[in-house]
């Protein structure tokens, strides 16, 4: 009897640590704070413009002679800064050329691969996985589909879907490594993904110093892709924004066929929300987490495709850029939903689109837009704060089972 | 001492928990709160323990108004209480636990247990507990820590001690030993509020009766009312407590378990040896207190246990060794211990978990595709026939009460054609009138000619259901006994003897009845 409170049945493999379940919370909030939480931190980005344009710190000198004038710099600096981002992700009648004018596209451009990678994030999380691996998934499923794209010369007809495919299968594999060791180790999928960002970035190092180097070059880059293996741009050669999009839409309308309609996804989101009721019911967890991470993977593989066969051409150790971390950002900010993540990642490419234009016209550090993305993150991860800025009440959970 | 509630209105949002309750307590006395799981008993004892805060309304201590602003407030004031859940340190010794939060320290900040020690010893001496003070905690039975919980509220001073569901966790012989202890703290001149579903219970110990529900006092009663009285009282209607089933008319035996033996991960036996066989047509009840190897006994089943060794035979084919898959398929329904746990998905509709292990099989999906609008169909029929209380069957599971989140699993599990019905804690912290209903079904499936295995802590329900009762103890099993078989026969099994003793020790009244229960450790 005295084994009452100590035996206990033993743990699942699938047990949700406490960890998990504040990264559950963060991702589950509703549209309300993902909305609310990019207007604080745009408020406080243009805070931190007016702070820092010399024309608001001239006029506040004379601030108790003419506090009219500081408010009026104060407005004119933050809508000049914000004016130049809008119009430089969007439309600018101003811009010189008629292609500068229309920033929409370089906005499309910039969200293509942040589409992909961020549903790679939110197909994981839906699962219950945490797939910070995004950055390396998508250099690996660069280095697969370059190698396939520089390396041969095919048809036409052939070679892209062959450097498309070769893109999916390196962002899967390293997906589904990820998802290997959680199913038969337990090894943590955040710490995995982690530290194979690591390996992935050395690795294709060591590749473009060596087998994929271009012999015409001292530096570590790779040849250019085969003119058959590139994603044929859409709006001819004045635009960047190329066909990576429309497989980018494709995946976001067949991930949410997948996580909403599927019997697989249905698995997935059980597995996700509870791994011990799918358990019970019958679904196989271990497989659940090793499928999902191959997927994962090939989604960030495609964005990798994107990449390097729709705006870089070729292959660099900076090929990913961030990315693989604004993924996760535009996951969370999405609400781990796919036409979430897609939205968010309309807006992600928006800052980038219209970062320059700012720094351009305006004058404004581009790395404003950093810390206005890093601010959403913030204010994301932290719902309460949002909920006591707004006064939104959290749903009350307490009290009616006691 | 004297305590009066008066007007105690406690509301969450929108949800009023408790709605102007009126309630005195006079001193010495021992006062019942009735009432179903989620009355609003809880609630009304947390607020007197200064864990909430009244929305409005008063407490009063011999007729003088108080107000406590935490547990520490209460407890100055005289009000002790014992939680269902024990908030002990499990290797703490019984000393250190008692004096933890209101330490006594000597030279230079040292701990100074003995004046704790002492203090121990006295109270354990005058009501008889039977504690000692430097056993360790992890290692008492769970009767024994409850009396810890007890004593850490008389050291104290606690002059009214609020026990929150107490028998929960108990065998029959501890709760009996538990209501000796209750009637000598009675005599000592302390109050006790006694909260608890269990209407025998209440019958047995108290003086004045008060029954909650859905937040609000809906009468007192007389402890020598009628139990059907009390229960629909509690329910708001007329309850059937005794379940018109017809005797069982088994046929062939085709469930068989031989010699399983289930093991944890440190290879301790959780489920030794254990053999036994059910019919066609016939419930076989497992009874056993909490964490006897039930858990075990029913994963092992299912296959979610990792070491398991014997057999277990359905319609000739080994179900050992096998996915949890392959056993559903096999025809095994299940309903799991723990249903928010392992049998619902919280955030999943109530339609998709009526489809929770069904999603695979047409017509609910077809070539990996879902199939919505017949899921949703399947549910309006399913939520019709179980008398599921929601808005709609597309709401979360999570929003339903125990009760309706119950019936969901069993809808499910009785959807499809069975060959072995498991039901573990079927109506654990399920109100009277889905009890009722749920046992219906559950003869139901019986009569329909499937073998039926429910495993169930109270000892009411198993007595109710079962056709033949299997007991558990530390993983054993102390025999088989008929379905009419009586409370003390079967408290003895439960407490560690084998059925042929058990039965010679009733046979023979009087002869060393002592020390019986807690002498035999696992």
């Amino acid at each position: 009897m005295s084994e009452t409170q100590t035996v206990k049945e033993p743990t699942p493999p699938a047990k949700e640590s406490q960890g998990s379940q504040v990264i559950r919370e963060i991702m589950a909030g509703n549209a309300v704070i993902s909305v609310l939480a990019v207007v604080v931190a745009l408020v406080i980005g243009g805070i931190l413009i007016a702070v820092t344009d010399p024309r608001v710190t001239a006029a506040a000198g004379y601030f108790f002679a003419d506090p009219a004038a500081t408010l009026s710099a104060i407005w004119s600096s933050v809508s000049e800064a914000y004016g130049a981002l809008w119009r430089g992700a969007t439309y600018d009648p101003t811009a010189r050329t008629w292609q500068g004018q229309l920033g929409i596209f370089e906005t499309l451009t910039f969200a293509t691969p942040l589409i992909l990678s961020g549903l790679a994030v939110t197909l994981a999380f839906r699962a219950g996985l945490f797939n910070i691996g995004a950055q390396g998934q998508i250099i690996l499923g660069a280095t697969f589909a370059g190698a396939v794209g520089f390396g041969m010369h095919l048809p036409p007809a052939i070679h892209l879907p062959a450097v498309i495919l070769a893109g999916a299968i390196g962002g899967a594999i390293w997906g589904g490594i990820a998802g290997f060791l959680k199913a038969r180790t337990g090894a943590h999928e955040v710490i995995v993904t982690i530290m194979l960002n690591y390996i992935a970035i050395s690795l294709v190092l060591y590749l473009l110093k060596n087998q994929l180097k271009d012999p015409n070059s001292t530096n570590p880059i790779s040849p250019q892709m085969d003119g058959n293996a590139v994603f044929p741009l859409l709006l001819g050669p004045n635009f960047r924004v190329h066909a990576g999009l429309i497989v980018a839409i494709l995946a976001v309308i067949g991930v949410a066929w997948l996580l909403n309609r599927s019997t697989l996804g249905f698995e997935y989101r059980a597995i996700g929300a509870n791994p011990k009721a799918a358990r019970t019911a019958g679904m196989l967890v271990s497989r659940g987490y090793i499928t999902v991470m191959l997927i994962s993977g090939a989604l960030a593989g495609l964005a990798g495709v994107a990449q390097i066969a729709g705006t870089e051409k070729s292959l660099d150790s900076e090929i990913a850029g961030s990315i693989g971390f604004d993924a996760i950002t535009v996951a969370l900010l999405g609400r781990s939903k796919p036409w979430g993540t897609f939205f968010a990642a309309l807006l992600f490419g928006a800052f980038k689109a219209g970062g320059t234009s700012m720094a351009v016209n305006a004058d404004v550090s581009i790395d404003i837009v950093a810390v206005v993305q890093s601010l959403i993150v913030l204010f994301i991860a932290a719902p309460p704060l949002i909920r006591s800025i707004f006064r939104i009440k959290a749903a009350r959970r307490e009290g009616a089972s006691a | 001492m004297k305590l009066e509630l008066r007007g105690i209105t406690k509301s969450f949002g929108a949800l009023v928990a408790n709605d102007h309750i009126d309630l005195v307590v006079e001193s010495g006395e021992i006062h019942s709160l009735l009432g179903e799981n989620g009355a609003g008993k809880s609630t009304l004892m947390n607020v007197l323990y200064g864990l909430h805060e009244p929305t409005a309304g008063e407490i009063l201590i011999d007729d003088k108004p108080v107000k406590f602003s935490g547990p520490a407030d209460a407890m100055a004031a005289g009000i002790g209480m014992v939680h269902q859940h024990f908030m002990l340190v499990p290797v703490f010794t019984v000393a250190e636990n008692v004096a933890l939060g209101g330490e006594s320290t000597g030279f230079a900040g040292i701990l100074d247990l003995e004046a704790t020690r002492r203090k121990i010893r006295e109270i354990s001496s005058r009501f008889g507990f039977h504690v000692d003070p430097d056993a360790l905690v992890e290692e008492l039975p769970v009767g024994v820590q409850q009396r810890v919980e007890i004593i850490k509220a008389l050291v104290r001073n606690a002059r009214i001690l609020i026990l929150d569901e107490p028998t929960a966790v108990l065998t029959p012989r501890e709760t009996d030993e538990l209501m000796d202890i209750m009637g000598q703290l009675k005599a000592g001149g302390t109050s006790i509020v006694f909260i608890s579903h269990k209407l025998r219970e209440v019958k047995a110990i108290s003086d004045t009766i008060t029954v909650i529900r859905r937040g609000k006092v809906v009468g007192s009663a007389d402890p020598s009312a009628a139990t059907t009285e009390l229960a629909s009282m509690m329910v708001g209607r007329a309850v059937n407590l005794t379940l018109d089933k017809a005797d069982a008319t088994p046929g062939d035996e085709t469930f068989k378990v031989t010699n399983l033996t289930v093991m944890n991960d440190a290879g301790q036996r959780l489920l030794d040896d254990v053999t036994f066989s059910v019919s066609d047509g016939e419930i076989l009840a497992v009874a056993g207190v909490q964490g006897n190897g039930q858990t075990e006994l029913t994963e092992a089943v299912l296959g979610l246990q990792k070491h398991v060794m014997g057999s277990i035979m359905l319609d000739g084919k080994e179900l050992v060794g096998r996915s949890v898959r392959q056993v559903l398929d096999a025809g095994v329904g299940f309903v799991p211990e723990d249903r928010q746990d392992d049998g619902l998905v919280g955030e999943f509709s109530i339609a998709e978990n009526l489809v929770l292990d069904l999603y695979t099989k047409e017509p609910y999906s077809r070539f990996g595709s879902m199939n919505r609008a017949v899921i949703a169909r399947n549910a309006e029929e399913k939520v019709a026939e179980f008398d599921v209380r929601t808005q709609s069957a597309q709401d979360a599971a999570d929003t339903l009460s125990g009760g309706n989140q119950q019936k969901v699993v069993l809808a499910r599990e009785l959807a499809r054609p069975l060959k072995l019905f498991i039901a573990a804690q079927p109506t654990r912290g399920v109100d009277v009138g889905s009890i009722e209903f749920l046992h219906k079904r559950i003869v139901a499936e019986r009569d329909a000619g499937t073998p039926v295995v429910i495993v169930s802590t109270e000892l009411d329900e198993v007595l109710e259901l079962g056709d033949r009762i299997a007991v558990l103890f530390a993983g054993r099993l102390m025999g088989i006994v008929p379905g009419k078989s009586s409370r003390e026969l079967l408290g003895l099994m439960m407490a560690g003897l084998p059925a042929d003793e058990a039965r010679a020790q009733l046979d023979a009244p009087a002869a060393g009845t002592a020390g019986q229960s807690e002498g035999e450790l696992p």
